[in-house]
């Protein structure tokens, strides 16, 4: 048995291999090996061909149903889930390669026993990134002390010497100090201080980090298929990562530059396809993984996870017409000139401005033959 | 006729002309700015001289002898009196003096620096490019602490300010074109490579014009307007205004003129020359016509989709193509197009004459062009081409033998691409069959509407011809429809049978469908089944027994109708072939239609693209001659509910607006639950979001199993022919929420969403929640509601083609290149891998099921 599997595993790939396993559990060895022939005939049929175009036909396969997606920014996935990007705006943003995407999220999984449920909510509100805002009742300006007095919430009293002391630390030219009726008394350290800038400190200090995980401004502890999870408006893998109850091999992201940079340029690779899978799955529309994945290779061939546009993959042609016939022509004939440039007539593009046959499909094959 | 060798081109190098070189290729000096004499001859020296090239017929062109069209046209050029800066240029002349000493022309950088920034700049280099190298020297230059200084000479630098578009000032001075010349000619070809200016390429000097070419005149043809006046080109116009002022900047400087006037003209050259290479400059306005349009000059001849680049080089035109109204056929095969006869009569194939079928073409010529199938042309092995007219038609047949081409009409089974745009996939240009049939609009079989996205309220199609016979071979062998069945998207088909096709075939295959034998050989005749032997001899034939002839004998199939998911144990639920019988099971969506269309799909693998085709042709008729004779229509009582189950719905949705407003209660006294994460405001809305198309979903249920099981809207939606239950329901019992963006309609007037609601009026009804059905007919305020998402989503729909088009285009310029090579890996076009196997398996989707091999099914096909 083995042996056959062994002989077939050169010529079959091992997804088709693990099928067929699965298929043929008990058969007899000359079965199994009539199967194994079959379905290589099977497969040897079912190549893709020299010469094809997939690059089109994957853009094709994108492009196509694009038409047929909404343009809602945002919707509502069930009642108790969060506001997503999705659609068409999501995918274009997914293959333009921004930095900055509209909408980020994590989807934090725990290890057990806090998957069952345990402290989720104590551990969601953990996570939470808290700022100064939401300790404060009220804030009072002692106009001619130039000092300001700030009341904190009530529930909220235990942790101010801790606060005052944070808060001490992020500010410079003030001081903070933590009173008998629980109050947080701020002074100017130096005499010059003026009445604007305590107003513009009044303002500064609500948005001060406190506690929580930088970035993350919402979480949501939410029941998926008997487990407990978290997700959050907002991500950073980096710091998630250090909480002892995260499992982090389970926990995603949808910011594949985070992901790129945390992770490297493999996962980002995943990342895409996972995302631009998220989308045509709640779109209802299908598309195969093969031409998702070209699209995301294309994007990470570089190392780095390049856009779909003039900046990034148009930009890394080598060919400065099919350059110059994607945007901006002058400015790419420009420097073509300055550097010199050969446009060796490789692509496409090139091929049709000046009808000659394109170098795929049937205009691939050439015949070589010795002149008398 | 002499195959002419092909030609190719090997590479384009890029580089700026120096002016030697200018002068070198011009074929003429211009010196005047006069175009005609007063015959209208071209004056010698003008802009239209003829050893420029020759636009009017019968004129030969001094320099190569051609006559019109056959000459390309050769360039000019006019020796500037002063120098004059290139806009395009600008910016890398600024560049290179600002990190240039003013004195020696030296790059301000200290010699044992410069290797070091040298890898760091041939880094950017690679990665950005040379604008990206230009940044990074900067931003060395102005970290240096030298700064200031020549590191070289001691000079002292000045900071050099662009005031735009083409002034350059230095110290609160301008330095003049010549000074910046000067310049340039000084620095050195190892600092050039530092900004990634290839010094074999060019000198930066050149980036200063002292010479001028003047474009062929053929790029700028003039028209002769009705009146007999002529009309210059805009490149002519701008020409004209630079060889004039040109020439009084000579004059002046000759005469000795005052520097103030000679400044005035030098600024008016370089406002020409600058407008003349872009008309689009943000600070300068821009030349115009006498009638205030701007003059298109060379960047926007090139740029943007209409330029050159985009209208005329990626993008080519044909002839030997039509376009005109489609209608559907059913009668014709699933391969085949309709072709009015006049549009015949025009299209034609060439066709070689050989000793075989010199016979069989002269018939064509005798016939002429009026007569159908006649031929329009003859071409003579020399290329000359010859209309078939009665004068001569006599001539042609004496003349004609082996190596003349005849270009006949277009006749039944010549190969046609066929295409609707917009031609978003590769199905979307198809090779079709053509049928020449009376009638003006071009036929296709309505199974092919859906890999177009045709319809037929008034679409237009375009219909190709191939004119060589490779052409022919390409399209027979790789587009044609057979070819297309399995979209490369998702692996599955994409033609199956829709509408009339799966309604008609549902009622023949249902259990209750009997006619009389003769009736059954009549509808598969009307199918073009010739062969009844297979329909049993007896007085009474089943639907079942009918739909069997068209199945091949060894055929087996196993399947599930749609009825399967709502009651399993349903006679008809499994679908089962055996030998070519249709044993038991409904033909309906999920067998026959598109996509899923099981039994198609299966057909496909086993016998073929040829047979299926055939196939499913047979299936789709026999589907419309079904309902030919059965009769097939709806009417509003096919949407009316008995009075009970009107009742039963009156209730549910009293019930959902009483919980609603329960909610809306609990809500104002705040002893509302509220939602983890969510405020108070979002949980209401929520909850009544929830529960109300909680209701939605039940009186759809409701009316799917009240509704007049026998109604011809029902068979619709059982066959899954057209509509769903919910179109049903709407009609039938009630609409439902309308949303708006996700939400209930919340907006309009100040707190409200109508001025016939209360503000802060929270019930279904004030925000959008229709409890009336389409047949009922809507209230005022919810036939606005309903507008209100009709206009919405009219607007969505208008703003998405664009972007998705964009995203397209984008797509496939980034991913054109991309390619399968002999080794199976995936490469782009300079050879680079994208994927080391395609696909992970370089299985070809279109070649697939769904993107898999069936292991499964080859498994059981061996049991």
């Amino acid at each position: 048995m083995d042996e056959l599997y062994e002989e077939y595993e050169e010529k079959l790939p091992l997804s088709i291999i693990e099928e067929v396993k699965k298929y043929t559990e008990g058969l007899g060895k000359m079965k199994l090996k009539k199967v194994l022939e079959e379905v290589y005939k099977e497969y040897r049929s079912s190549l893709a061909e020299p010469g094809e175009s997939v690059g089109i036909v994957s853009a094709e396969s994108i492009g196509e149903p694009g038409t047929q997606m909404t343009l809602n920014t945002f919707h509502f996935a069930g009642v108790s889930e969060m506001n997503v990007t999705t659609g068409l705006p999501r995918l274009i943003e997914i293959l333009d390669g921004r930095k900055e995407i509209s909408t980020k999220m994590m989807e934090i999984r725990l290890k057990s026993p806090h998957n069952k449920g345990k402290d989720i909510k104590e551990l969601a509100k953990q996570i939470k990134e808290t700022t100064f805002k939401e300790f404060i009742k009220s804030i009072d300006i002692d106009m001619v002390e130039l000092t300001m007095t700030i009341t904190l919430n009530d529930d909220k009293r235990e942790s101010a010497a801790r606060i005052a002391k944070d808060l001490d630390k992020a500010v410079k030219g003030f001081s903070f100090r933590f009173d008998k009726e629980e109050r947080i008394i701020v002074k100017g350290s130096s005499k010059e201080e003026s009445l604007g800038s305590l107003y513009r400190l009044k303002e500064k200090i609500k948005g001060i980090y406190i506690s929580g995980i930088k970035g993350i401004t919402q979480v949501l502890p939410v029941k998926r298929d008997e487990e407990f999870i978290i997700m959050t408006a907002g991500t950073n893998i980096k710091d998630i990562a250090r909480l002892d109850f995260v499992d982090l091999e389970k926990t995603m992201t949808n910011d594949i530059f985070e992901i790129e940079k945390n992770f490297g340029i493999e996962a980002a690779r995943q990342a895409i396809i996972n995302e631009i899978l998220k989308v045509t799955r709640t779109q209802g529309i299908e598309i195969d993984v093969r031409h998702i994945m070209l699209v995301a290779d294309t994007m990470c061939m570089s190392g780095h996870v390049l856009g779909i546009n003039r900046y990034g993959i148009v930009k890394e042609k080598p060919s400065v017409l099919a350059r110059a016939s994607f945007e901006t022509p002058i400015k790419n004939i420009m420097d073509a000139s300055m550097t010199g440039e050969a446009d060796f007539l490789n692509s496409i593009i090139e091929n049709v401005m000046i009808n000659q046959p394109i170098p795929t499909g049937t205009g691939l094959p050439v015949l070589i033959m010795k002149g008398k | 006729m002499e195959i002419p060798a092909q030609k190719k081109i090997a590479k384009i190098e890029f580089g700026i002309m120096s002016p030697k070189f200018i002068k070198d290729i011009a074929a003429a000096k211009i010196v005047t700015p006069e175009l005609y004499d007063k015959e209208g001859y071209p004056v010698d020296g003008g802009l239209m001289d003829i050893r420029l090239g020759v636009i009017d017929p019968g004129l030969k062109c001094k320099t190569c002898g051609n006559k019109l069209k056959e000459c390309p046209g050769h360039f000019g050029y006019i020796e500037l009196a002063r120098p004059i800066i290139h806009i395009n240029f600008i910016g890398v002349t600024m560049d290179l003096l600002r990190s240039t000493c003013r004195e020696c022309s030296k790059i301000l950088i200290p010699k044992n620096r410069i290797d070091k920034y040298k890898e760091q700049l041939n880094e950017i280099g690679q990665i950005s490019g040379v604008s990206g190298q230009r940044k990074l020297i900067k931003e060395i230059i102005a970290n240096l602490k030298t700064q200031g200084k020549c590191p070289y000479c001691k000079a002292k630098q000045f900071k050099i300010t662009l005031e735009k578009p083409t002034t350059l000032i230095e110290n609160e001075k301008r330095v003049s074109p010549i000074e910046i010349r000067t310049r340039l000619e000084k620095v050195t070809d190892d600092d050039l490579e530092l900004f990634g200016v290839n010094p074999k390429a060019l000198r930066p000097e050149w980036m200063v014009l002292t010479v001028l070419p003047i474009p062929p005149v053929t790029m700028r043809p003039s028209i002769t307007l009705e009146s007999g006046e002529r009309s210059e080109d805009d490149l002519t116009h701008k020409l004209g205004d630079i060889v004039r002022i040109n020439h009084r900047l000579f004059e002046n400087i000759n005469a000795g003129a005052p520097e103030i006037i000679i400044e005035d003209l030098w600024d008016l050259l370089q406002y020409h020359i600058t407008t003349f290479f872009d008309n689009e400059v943000a600070q300068l306005p821009p030349a115009r016509h006498r009638g205030g349009q701007p003059l298109k000059t060379i960047t926007s001849r090139i740029k943007s989709k209409e330029g050159r680049i985009r209208h005329n080089l990626a993008g080519k035109r044909t002839n030997f193509s039509a376009r005109t109204v489609i209608s559907p056929d059913p009668m014709l095969q699933i391969n085949e197009v309709g072709v009015p006869f006049v549009i015949a009569m025009k299209l034609t194939v060439p066709e070689r004459v050989t000793d075989w079928n010199r016979d069989y073409l002269k018939k064509f010529i005798e016939k002429g062009p009026h007569i159908y199938p006649g031929a329009n042309y003859i071409i003579r092995p020399d290329g000359k081409r010859k209309k078939i007219t009665d004068e001569t038609k006599e001539q042609l047949l004496e003349e004609i033998q082996p190596g003349f081409v005849v270009e006949r009409h277009l006749m039944d089974g010549d190969v046609a691409l066929f295409n609707r745009q917009p031609s978003l996939h590769r199905m979307s240009m198809m090779c079709h069959r053509v049928r020449v049939l009376p009638g003006l609009t071009l036929r296709l079989n309505p199974a092919v509407c859906a890999p177009y996205n045709a319809d037929f309220d008034g679409d237009e199609m375009n219909l190709h011809i191939p004119q060589t016979e490779e052409a022919r071979a390409e399209a027979e062998m790789l587009m044609e429809v057979q070819t297309q069945l399995i979209s490369p998207r998702y692996g599955l088909s994409i033609i199956g049978c829709n509408q009339d096709a799966i309604s008609g075939n549902y009622i023949l295959t249902a259990a209750d469908f009997k006619v009389p034998r003769d009736v059954g050989v009549d509808m598969l005749a009307a199918v073009g089944i010739d062969d009844f032997s297979k329909l049993p001899n007896k007085e009474i034939v089943s639907g079942k027994e009918i739909f069997s002839v068209i199945l091949p004998n060894d055929f087996n199939f196993k399947g599930l109708s749609r009825i399967y998911k709502s009651s399993p144990d349903h006679p008809d639920a499994v679908v089962e072939i055996k030998n070519g019988k249709l044993i038991s099971g409904i033909m309906d969506k999920n067998n026959l239609g598109e996509g899923s269309g099981l039994l198609l799909r299966t057909l496909h693998k086993k016998y073929g693209q040829e047979e299926m085709v055939d196939i499913l042709g047979k299936v789709y008729r026999l589907g419309i001659e079904v309902l030919f004779r059965h009769g097939f229509s709806v009417g509003l009582a096919d949407i009316d509910l008995n009075e009970q189950t009107k009742n039963d719905i009156r209730v549910m949705v009293v019930d959902a607006e009483d919980e609603v407003q329960s909610f809306i209660n609990a809500y104002h006294d705040k002893t509302l639950d509220v939602m983890p994460g969510r405020s108070m405001d979002e949980t209401v809305e929520l909850r009544i979001l929830e529960r109300l198309n909680r209701a939605r979903d039940d009186i759809g249920r409701i009316v799917q199993v009240k509704a007049n099981q026998k109604s011809d809207i029902m068979k619709m939606v059982q066959s899954g022919a057209k509509g769903n239950i919910i179109n049903l329901a709407q009609m039938s019992a009630c609409v439902g929420q309308q949303a708006l963006r996700g939400h209930r309609i919340n907006m309009g007037y100040k707190d409200r969403t109508l001025s016939c609601f209360k503000r802060f009026d929270l019930g279904s009804s004030s925000r959008g929640f229709i409890k009336n059905g389409f047949k009922n007919g809507l209230l005022p305020h919810e036939q606005f509601f309903m507008a209100m998402t009709g206009r919405d989503s009219l607007m969505d729909t208008a703003l998405r083609t664009p972007k998705s088009g964009y995203l397209y285009r984008r797509l496939s310029n980034a991913m054109q290149d991309l390619k399968v090579e002999y080794d199976f890996t995936v490469r782009d076009a300079s050879g680079r891998i994208v994927q080391f196997q395609y696909g992970e398996d370089s299985i070809d989707v279109s070649k697939s099921e769904a993107g898999k091999i069936n292991v499964r099914k080859i498994v059981h096909s061996l049991e």
